[in-house]
């Protein structure tokens, strides 16, 4: 009833070809940036911003950059863990190594570190599709796995092999409490999650849609695959080295090589599969589910009472957790984005029949 | 004089010299030889038909011109530029497009979008102006909107701009597929089976769209075409290949006589 776009005419390009045509949407968009930077910080719990919050829009970050390549693109990669990887040691190395360097310019430059080696792992896309460029993928994740654990330089030649970050400053301010944390990941976040929008929405995003969806007729009208495979790979690389060194300075604070392993990676295609392959913002829905679920699913036999050993949780929640994508997969291959576009159309038409 | 017969004659006034030459193609997969020795020209403006059997070569010998295909042997000269391959962008980038035989539109993306993708070859802002929308590459977004909406409704699709055209009609999606080549102002138009699988009513207006092309917009056109009937009326000269060979070439009527060609079709007595 309140959610038509009737009466609202759009009289130029610019107008109808905005990211948000309809003024309810926009609206909605608005409130929720209100209520995310004024009402959260006051409201939230440490607990529930350090466990749920921060986690919840790092992962959201990485999810939009695999998305860039699986879902707009095309491309699979089970490698993307090591990209967040060089993107967390390659912050922390400059860090390090740079002393006073400014915390924005540190993380351009760990997305940049890790589009770069995106872009290097994305060759053999080149020349190979699906599985066995999934296989290939692979190899990033094992080799810069290994990389990070065997060459100490990247490590700063700490001992035990973990590194721990010191409190990041930014212009003065200390980013230490998780509520000053989560509105600096939000600004981030945001403008990111925007430029990712943007980029599909432009020629560069119409070659990734193009050549996932049709590679011959896309070399034939035009599209070098070379450029727009590798684009994807880097950019795809830049916002998930971002998320990683997110992850390793806001979230993790000191971590070890495993912290980035191959379940990560897992984790994260769970994310755009269930979120929804070729949407911005199925990317947030799956980081959602993928960072509440598994605490939904520890918490809840207590509160009906049940007492379960900490053993039998954790498998029931990888069980459900495995059963609920099976699940997915099935009924909704399109992802959380499309339940969501479909209750935005019925709710057009709310409260009549047609 | 009637008024038919006087557009044909400003359209044959129209057509020039040779703008796409083919000389001594041969193409072959392993043993199977596609093509053999084929060389013919296409002149500007004129709608030049590809006829011939099933298996023939007709696809074969446009993907090889696309640069789909490498050619073993011969050499093709568009524009005065002579060379033996290409890859596929680059031909698109010289002034050749081409619709397919078997649909290849980019299903995830609405109508609009794959007529947009058409225009990619001339936009020119970079990554960092796109992602952070600056103002060139806003405007240069709604300069070539503009141009898609002129080709949107010369196709008399605005209805479906908007709609993935995965959800269209296939009569429907053969028109996008048009589209997306014609974005591209095209100087050679390759159209493969462009009325494969209509009816009599789409294969008409189909047909309108093909002539206004070449007459709107001056595009050359190379039609590979089973309905006779069609080719006949439209084309200006036909190539007729069977088994990968050059059996016939010349204007519509000196074909249909030749007797190769009605061998080709109708089989001999023996």
């Amino acid at each position: 009833m309140f959610y038509r776009e009737n009466g609202q005419f759009k009289t130029s390009y610019r107008a109808d070809q905005q990211i948000l045509p309809i003024r309810q949407d926009r609206l909605l968009m608005a409130g929720l940036l209100v209520v995310a930077y004024l009402v959260v910080p006051w409201v939230a719990s440490d607990y529930l911003l350090r466990a749920i919050i921060l986690p919840f829009l790092i992962l959201s970050l990485a999810a939009i950059g695999l998305n860039l390549l699986v879902g707009y693109c095309g491309q699979i990669s089970l490698g993307h863990a090591a990209f967040m990887a060089v993107g967390a040691y390659a912050a922390y190395n400059l860090a390090v190594r740079v002393p006073g360097m400014n915390f924005l310019l540190v993380l351009l430059l760990a997305g940049v570190c890790a589009a770069l080696v995106g872009a290097l792992f994305g060759i053999p896309s080149l020349r190979i599709k699906g599985l066995y460029l999934a296989v290939a993928t692979l190899a990033a994740q094992f080799f810069i796995d290994w990389m990070f654990a065997r060459v100490k330089w990247f490590t700063n030649y700490a001992s035990s092999g973990s590194v721990s970050t010191a409190t990041v400053e930014l212009f003065g301010w200390k980013i230490e409490t998780p509520a000053e944390k989560y509105l600096f990941l939000l600004s981030v976040v945001s403008v990111l999650a925007l430029a990712a929008k943007n980029l599909v929405r432009s020629h560069i995003g119409r070659s990734w849609m193009a050549t996932r969806d049709m590679d011959v007729a896309a070399e034939v009208i035009g599209i070098r695959p070379v450029y727009a495979k590798l684009t994807a790979f880097a950019v795809s690389a830049f916002y998930v080295g971002v998320a990683g060194a997110l992850w390793g300075f806001m979230h993790l604070g000191a971590w070890e090589p495993a912290a980035f392993g191959i379940n990560v990676s897992l984790n994260l295609l769970f994310m755009i599969i269930i979120g929804g392959m070729g949407s911005i913002l199925g990317s947030f829905f799956g980081a959602f589910f993928i960072t509440v679920l598994p605490i939904l699913l520890a918490q809840v036999p207590a509160m009906l009472g049940f007492n379960l050993s900490v053993e039998t949780g954790s498998h029931l929640e990888l069980m459900i957790f495995g059963a609920l994508i099976v699940f997915f997969l099935i009924v909704e291959p399109h992802g959380l984005a499309r339940l969501w576009a479909i209750g935005k159309e019925k709710l057009r038409l709310w409260p009549f029949p047609h | 004089m009637n008024p038919g017969a006087s557009l044909q004659a400003v359209h044959q006034a129209h057509i020039g010299a040779p703008i796409l030459q083919l000389e001594g193609i041969s193409l072959a997969f392993g043993g199977v030889q596609a093509l053999q020795d084929i060389s013919f020209d296409v002149r500007e403006h004129e709608i030049r038909a590809i006829i011939g059997p099933n298996g023939a070569g007709k696809s074969s010998m446009l993907n090889v011109i696309n640069g789909i295909y490498k050619p073993q042997q011969g050499r093709i000269t568009f524009r005065g530029q002579t060379f033996s391959h290409m890859e596929p962008w680059q031909v698109a980038r010289m002034g050749i497009a081409r619709t397919f035989q078997n649909l290849a539109l980019f299903k995830g993306m609405s109508v609009l979008d794959n007529i947009m993708t058409g225009r990619n070859l001339r936009m020119k802002s970079n990554l960092l102006q796109q992602a952070l929308r600056l103002g060139a590459a806003e405007r240069e977004e709604i300069a070539h909107r503009e141009r898609a909406e002129e080709i949107i409704d010369f196709l008399e699709i605005q209805a479906w701009r908007k709609t993935p055209v995965g959800r269209l009609p296939y009569g429907l999606q053969k028109r996008v597929d048009l589209g997306r080549a014609l974005a591209m102002e095209p100087a050679v138009l390759l159209l493969d089976e462009p009325m494969a699988g209509m009816n009599v009513e789409e294969k008409q207006d189909m047909c309108r769209f093909v002539l206004d092309v070449n007459n709107e917009f001056g595009t050359t056109i190379v039609l590979i075409e089973h309905d006779m009937g069609v080719v006949m009326d439209i084309s200006d000269r036909v190539v007729v290949l069977d088994y990968g060979r050059k059996i016939g070439d010349g204007a519509p009527d000196e074909v249909r006589g030749n007797e190769d060609v009605i061998r080709a079709y109708l089989g001999v007595a023996h």
